[in-house]
């Protein structure tokens, strides 16, 4: 899985749990909690799903490695990768 | 000592057959019911009475995602009750501002929703949401209007099974009365049809009703009724003082004459007639009226075979040469809406100061003798001449009842 794909599933997941939100406009290099109504729910929300579509754990201590897009790629695709996706 | 007179101002409803209350009223002297063809979990193809309002009208796509039924429903009615008394948020006294709402049960919904998204993952616990408890706490559907409205008064529900619509109103006029607020919203709600362990409980009991049209499936005092069609619903109401109400110019709907609200104390389903006509003659005497004085009886039965022969001898003991008395029931266009139920039956039977027609009771192809009540109000809509008391009966399991009475508003 490149970054982009990486991306692309983590915006797939944030239409589901922001679905009132445009996210067409989302700097890859910014917080998403800086663009976006999420709340620390809304976060768990994002961990969740990527546990039940992916299967992928992200411990506590790792939360801030989800903070933007961009970091999100960088955390998330070895993940993926090791998923062999 | 006087105690402040409470008026209705606004009412917000959804049925299974209208989202309006000019909506459910219309349907309700033109004989069009809101029963269903209903896919339940587990149990197939059954009937219910489903709501179609559109949640996105009041709520965020997110709100909705997050929040239950209930509080969809909650939302829906508070926003619209408020709209129809005049009064506007942007202004109202928020601080002061009561939310009280019925409910038979809340949380088996989201619980059966949660278990069931569980068994898809083998019942590993990690994958239990961590919206479940927000969602099932009992004060859910109160307290998502109040974050929806932005409302800092007190909100809670109030459980009291399928008297809690009765029991929103009355409590809410008890907190009027006491000056813990000057504003109420109250009545009840029910997401009831997301459950499939009410069916199945229902069915257990043979007490689930069915018919080939689904429309016909819901006839209290019918010899052929077979038991009780679940149904969704909400209904609030906009509460006040009499004197704040005259001091703003609202309409008014009716007058909170009286109640009573008592407890069967013998079985945990089956009714009990004697309590039930002392909390009718309570509810009656606290108004200070006799009961020739009350036109409109609405009926609780769901039509069980039982039960529904109980009220009538519950209401032949009270309503004794009352020629101007009318009885009739809702349920039989909308099936049993739980915690709403009282709330909504009342609601459907207030234009009847206005328009002086008692509402029927549907599907009664044959009357069970034992239901014969006099002045049963059968399948067509009956003019009256005149209509100045409505008394809603409510009751429900572990043997809570109540009774509502009220009145044209005589300022």
């Amino acid at each position: 899985m490149t970054k982009d794909e990486c991306k692309q599933a983590v915006l797939e997941i944030i239409a589901d749990i922001a679905p009132d939100e445009d996210l067409g406009h989302l700097k890859h290099d910014a917080r998403l909690r800086d663009q976006l109504q999420l709340d620390s729910m809304d976060f768990l929300d994002i961990v969740m799903e990527l546990r039940k579509r992916h299967g992928i754990e992200v411990p506590e201590s790792d939360y801030q490695q989800l903070a933007s897009l961009d970091s999100c790629a960088d955390y998330l695709t070895p993940k993926f990768t090791a998923q062999g996706k | 000592m006087t105690l402040p007179r409470i008026v209705i101002t606004g009412v917000g409803l959804t049925a299974p057959n209208g989202n309006s209350l000019a909506e459910f009223r219309h349907n309700l002297l033109h004989g069009v019911a809101g029963v269903e063809p209903y896919e339940v979990r587990y149990m197939g193809r059954l009937i219910a009475g489903v709501c179609h309002f559109d949640p996105l009208k009041h709520q965020r796509k997110k709100e909705v995602r997050v929040g239950t039924r209930a509080g969809s429903i909650a939302i829906y009615c508070a926003r619209e009750a408020l709209a129809d008394s005049g009064l506007a948020l942007e202004t109202m006294p928020k601080d002061r501002t009561g939310i009280y709402i019925g409910c038979t049960e809340h949380g088996n919904v989201e619980t059966e929703n949660e278990i069931y998204a569980l068994s898809k993952f083998n019942y590993d616990t990690k994958y239990w949401s961590h919206y479940h408890n927000p969602r099932t706490v009992a004060n859910n559907p109160a307290g998502e209007t109040s974050l929806n409205l932005g409302i800092t008064g007190p909100a809670y529900t109030i459980g009291a099974a399928c008297a809690a619509g009765n029991l929103g109103l009355i409590h809410a006029a008890q907190m009027l009365r006491l000056g813990e607020v000057d504003l109420a919203l109250c009545g009840g709600v029910s997401e009831s049809i997301g459950t499939f362990g009410i069916f199945a409980a229902f069915k257990s009991q043979g007490a689930l009703a069915h018919h080939p049209d689904p429309k016909k499936a819901s006839r209290p005092f019918d010899k052929a009724r077979n038991g009780i069609v679940i149904s969704e619903g909400g209904c609030l109401y906009t509460l006040e003082r009499l004197d704040d109400a005259q001091a703003r110019g609202a309409k008014i709907y009716g007058e909170i004459a009286g109640y009573h609200v008592n407890s069967d104390a013998s079985d945990y389903v089956l009714p009990n007639p004697a309590r039930q006509s002392e909390c009718v003659a309570r509810a009656i005497a606290r108004a200070g009226l006799a009961p020739r004085d009350i036109h409109i009886v609405n009926t609780h039965a769901t039509a069980t075979p039982l039960g529904d022969i109980q009220e009538a001898q519950g209401l032949a003991r009270v309503f004794v040469d009352c020629p101007d008395t009318f009885i009739n029931n809702t349920k039989s266009f909308i099936g049993h809406a739980m915690g709403a139920a009282g709330a909504l039956e009342l609601a459907g039977n207030l234009p009847s100061f206005d328009d002086h027609l008692v509402h029927p009771t549907i599907n009664v192809d044959t009357l069970d003798p034992q239901c014969a009540l006099p002045n049963l109000v059968l399948n067509q809509p009956l003019p009256v001449k005149r209509v100045d008391a409505i008394l809603n009966n409510s009751f429900g399991m572990l043997g809570i009842n109540s009774t509502l009475i009220v009145k044209r508003c005589v300022a």
